[in-house]
């Protein structure tokens, strides 16, 4: 019984951490644009970025297979250059949950950079320091309680994915079921000690990721 | 050092728009740019360091071209080799005070260590007082301490000139004159070219020096005086 049950909570880990991380690098780097560029369409972009968030999750896989299955326009051309066929593999797990969390690491990396105050990177532009610099060495540090509150959230979401996943990435035992798409199927077949094993582990799980952003979190940082 | 500034902005707050059209050159090395608030003061400062880009003009510092819109050149920030002064000092609030000051020194990606000893840092904490509060964040400095610790950044990596934006206008009055005089004994020492912009006649009045005056974008009055024999001219603000 605790064998499926740890290799799914294996592959909702190995998920998690995948979509977290590609979200981290995105978030980082739109937030900062949307923080810190002016250009048109800014807020129509943060508006389409953050629809993942009020769209249901079956809605959202549904537009995942459009884009990404054997005859969408992504899906297609992957197959045909590259033969990969992204379908039910756990690469597809990890693109629906980047989608479905993307949101959380923007707003929390967008309202983190705009608190950190414009005047302070100009100081050390006039002082010399590179563009990069600039960003590695006072934006960052000034920012980076919010970008991670945000990016635990995203963490604590992805490993609870279940709608979009289901939808482009199916549920293969050691494959693709992940730890939310097992319980459902433990509930489904009457395993309620199967069922009951996972919840516990998947509760504390999102309770302790929960517990430390909302320690790093800054007040007036709004996650949502 | 000469300072020829001849530049045209157009700069947008909101619905409200304003015509930036400054022209001047100033040769001494104390330099005030004297108005009311919204004249202009602070954009045209901004220009001069590089943090605001005029649409068209030129802007010359010692010899070297920083802007010229026709040619193409605009020397960015960091190669303009200019100190300045932030009217609330923009100090970094996570770096101590000789990281703060060895900010510029140290390049590349990392920050200076919370514990250096660099020669030049030190230099400058014992010159303004500071090394009793060297491993202070700002938000536990007092207002002059604030002042020091920015003038210290500014100055320590010997710049071509200072730009000083209302240096005095977040201090208290008592330290307000302290301060001016603090000021007038460090040009004074360090012969450095010092163009300073306030919206006080008695912040020129006491820095003294060529003393331009500054309305609606553009500069109206030139006149040369001493240090403490200027009076405004202008009293409609």
């Amino acid at each position: 019984m605790t064998e499926p049950a740890l290799t799914a909570l294996a592959l909702s880990l190995k998920v998690a951490l995948w979509a977290t991380g590609i979200d981290l690098v995105l978030g980082v780097a739109v937030g900062y644009l949307l923080a810190r560029v002016r250009f048109p369409g800014r807020e129509l972009l943060d508006a389409l970025l953050t629809l993942p968030m009020v769209m249901p999750p079956t809605v959202l896989g549904y537009y995942l297979l459009v884009v990404i299955g054997r005859n969408g326009p992504l899906g297609a051309w992957l197959h045909d250059s590259f033969g990969i066929n992204l379908i039910f593999t756990w690469q597809a797990a990890v693109i629906a949950a980047a989608v479905v969390a993307f949101p959380l690491v923007l707003k929390g990396a967008r309202s983190a950079f705009e608190t950190v105050d414009a005047q302070l990177e100009q100081a050390a532009r006039v002082l010399g320091v590179s563009e990069v610099g600039v960003f590695l060495r006072v934006t960052l540090p000034l920012a980076w309680r919010g970008v991670l509150a945000g990016t635990l959230l995203a963490f604590a979401r992805t490993m609870g994915e279940f709608g979009a996943t289901l939808m482009v990435a199916g549920s293969i035992p050691g494959k693709t079921q992940t730890l939310s798409i097992a319980v459902y199927e433990a509930v489904q077949a009457g395993q309620d000690d199967t069922a009951n094993l996972l919840v516990l582990v998947t509760s504390v799980t999102c309770v302790l990721v929960l517990v430390v952003a909302s320690r790093l979190a800054p007040r007036r940082v709004v996650l949502a | 050092m000469t300072i020829a500034v001849d530049i045209a902005a157009t700069l947008r707050s909101g619905a409200r728009t304003f015509e930036l059209r400054t022209r001047f050159t100033a040769a001494g090395q104390r330099v005030v740019i004297y108005g009311a608030s919204g004249a202009g003061k602070s954009q045209m400062l901004k220009a001069i360091a590089g943090l605001m880009r005029p649409h068209a003009g030129r802007i010359e510092l010692g010899g070297r071209v920083l802007f010229d819109a026709d040619a193409g050149i605009d020397i960015s920030p960091q190669r303009r080799r200019v100190g300045y002064l932030f009217q609330d000092y923009a100090l970094f609030p996570h770096l101590n005070v000789r990281q703060n000051i060895g900010f510029g020194l140290q390049r590349g990606w990392r920050n200076p260590p919370r514990r250096g000893d660099d020669a030049a840092v030190g230099y400058w904490l014992e010159a303004f007082g500071l090394e009793a509060v060297a491993h202070q964040l700002p938000e536990q400095l007092s207002g002059g301490q604030r002042q020091r610790v920015a003038l210290a950044r500014a100055l320590v990596a010997e710049p071509d000139a200072l730009l000083l934006d209302e240096p005095f206008a977040a201090l208290d009055p008592a330290l307000r004159v302290r301060m001016r005089q603090e000021l007038d004994a460090l040009q004074r020492r360090l012969d450095i070219p010092m163009l300073l912009i306030t919206h006080d006649p008695d912040d020129a009045a006491t820095f003294g020096g060529q003393i331009l005056t500054m309305a609606d974008g553009a500069i109206v009055d030139e006149r040369f005086t001493g240090s403490g024999t200027w009076t405004s001219q202008t009293n409609e603000w």
